[in-house]
């Protein structure tokens, strides 16, 4: 469903993506790998329109979505959970909802009953600010927000940064339920142990271009793969 | 203590009309800023218009249908020129601040200009519509009860874009736009859209405010410089985006400013870039500001 080919982007002074080629099948979870600077978050930003791509080409579905606006990017069907989170500190987890849910109202499952049956944590802190929240929360807010707007692809950046590892096993099912509902990943992360529960395939980046590609079974058993890529054993 | 209070009652609620007509004026003015990173130095122009709006339609004689007529016409003009000005800063993006602030500056220069060659360089004044145009006693002094009446009109409208604001769907949005618009635009939503809504209603306040204010100021060609640099010093006290902030920054500015007249009249030029200093040095994002201001 998401074709990438040849993409390049970065900022003023630094392209990142020295040309990214990547193609996603309907209903998969790609896993994400890399060290740190090797562009999995350039790369996200550029698919979401958020970085202006400089070469190459971006097709969902086959509409072409190179170098658009981030909301028509979002309208096309992609949405983002991004690093840091981003929730809007002075609104509360009930605005953030209704926000998102009103984009995406009849184009899919998702509703907001639905989403809080996946992330019921978010029922019980519906009145509260997002500033308010732990991390672990604004983080289900994050996904929750995405999913609302009923995409056919969620891009998430490093969902399990700084929580919990209970935490993480919560955000862990909870990719596992989007994608009982036919919802396309990528998922960029750094915890080897989430990326290994979630994803179907694990690619791995570096120096601004994938590198390398595999079931993630198969990326499990071979570990130099993993010991050469990623520094890790 | 009582005393005081009653030599300076006609001061203090001079302080709150004042701070009423720069509440209306700045919460525009915050909001763009806040908002969307425009910082519309035209805000002040838009102003000037609005007087010379109730200007052209009062001369003859002030009627209370001449009146209404100036602040509805305000308003819809007000929505043209800030829907306009917000197309105008688009191409400008995603150029740093102050190339959009350039921008309107230019506009501020020619809005004044023109005004300048179609109604000359006079001084004017207009009273307020017939039975605010009396004065009240108060206090040990008297005030003028169009000045009372703007403190209503304030409250009243302080209250409006309060509730609009914080309690309603749109209101959501400005909020999720002043802390985070790349994500309000993750989302789906057009930002030009909003962009073009926000600066058209803040600019709509601006001349609205032009036409409140001018039985107060009167009509003067340099009136758009002083109302944008107090506006400017409302929104940098109350903080970027706020309307709690722009509220209390303009109260706060009223008093200063006509308690600092009365009191200290020495130092009252001197005494509002005091209270700027000191909340700057306290608090640097405002009273009210975002920790983090949009780049």
């Amino acid at each position: 469903m998401l074709e990438v080919s040849g993409l390049q982007s970065g900022y003023k002074r630094s392209t990142v993506l020295q040309g990214v080629d990547l193609h996603l099948e309907s209903g998969g979870v790609l896993g994400l790998l890399g060290r740190n600077g090797v562009g999995k978050s350039t790369l996200i930003n550029t698919l979401m329109g958020l970085v202006t791509p400089s070469a190459g080409r971006v097709t969902l579905d086959g509409r072409d979505l190179t170098g658009k606006r981030p909301d028509v990017i979002a309208r096309a069907g992609v949405a983002l959970v991004p690093q840091g989170r981003r929730t809007w500190a002075p609104l509360t987890v009930t605005e953030h909802l209704d926000l998102a849910a009103r984009r995406g109202k009849g184009k899919g499952p998702w509703d907001i009953a639905r989403v809080i049956d996946l992330l019921p944590r978010l029922g019980e802190r519906r009145k509260h600010e997002a500033g308010q929240l732990s991390g672990g929360e604004q983080q289900m807010l994050a996904i929750g927000r995405a999913l609302l707007t009923n995409p056919r692809l969620v891009l998430m950046d490093e969902p399990s940064d700084g929580l919990a590892p209970a935490v993480v096993d919560l955000i862990g099912e909870a990719i596992g339920g989007m994608k009982a509902e036919g919802v396309t990943l990528l998922v960029v992360e750094q915890d080897l142990h989430l990326a290994f529960a979630v994803a179907d395939e694990i690619a791995v980046m570096d120096k601004g271009r994938i590198v390398h590609r595999s079931p993630t079974m198969e990326f499990r058993r071979d570990s130099s793969v993993a010991h050469a890529l990623l520094g890790v054993a | 203590m009582a005393d005081w209070f009653s030599e300076n009652l006609v001061s203090i609620l001079n302080g709150f009309a004042i701070g009423s007509l720069l509440f209306i004026l700045a919460v525009g003015l915050s909001i763009v800023f806040g908002m969307m990173g425009v910082l519309n130095l035209a805000h002040g122009a838009f102003y000037l218009v609005g007087t010379y709006l109730a200007y052209s339609l009062l001369d003859d004689g002030v009627t209370w249908g001449g009146f209404l007529g100036a602040l509805a016409l305000a308003a819809v003009f007000g929505l043209v020129a800030g829907g306009a000005l917000s197309v105008m800063t688009e191409p400008l993006a995603k150029r740093p601040i102050l190339d959009q602030a350039l921008l309107t500056l230019g506009v501020s220069l020619i809005v004044a200009e023109v005004l300048s060659i179609i109604y000359g360089n006079d001084v004017y004044s207009v009273a307020p519509p017939p039975g605010l145009d009396d004065r009240v006693d108060v206090g040990d002094g008297s005030l003028p009860v169009y000045r009372l009446a703007l403190i209503g009109i304030g409250l009243v409208l302080a209250l409006i874009v309060y509730l609009v604001v914080e309690k309603t769907s749109v209101g959501a949005l400005v909020r999720a736009s002043v802390a985070d618009r790349e994500m309000v635009s993750a989302m789906g939503i057009d930002n030009r859209k909003v962009k073009v809504a926000v600066l058209g209603i803040g600019s709509a306040l601006a001349m609205v405010a032009g036409v409140l204010g001018t039985p107060v100021y009167g009509v003067d060609p340099g009136l758009d410089e002083s109302v944008l640099l107090l506006a400017l010093i409302v929104v940098v006290i109350g903080g970027l985006g706020s309307v709690k902030g722009a509220l209390i920054g303009a109260l706060v500015i009223g008093q200063v400013d006509s308690l600092g007249r009365a009191l200290l009249p020495e130092l009252a030029s001197f005494i509002l870039f005091g209270a700027l200093a000191v909340v700057l040095i306290v608090r640097p994002r405002g009273l009210f500001g975002p920790r983090k201001v949009a780049s």
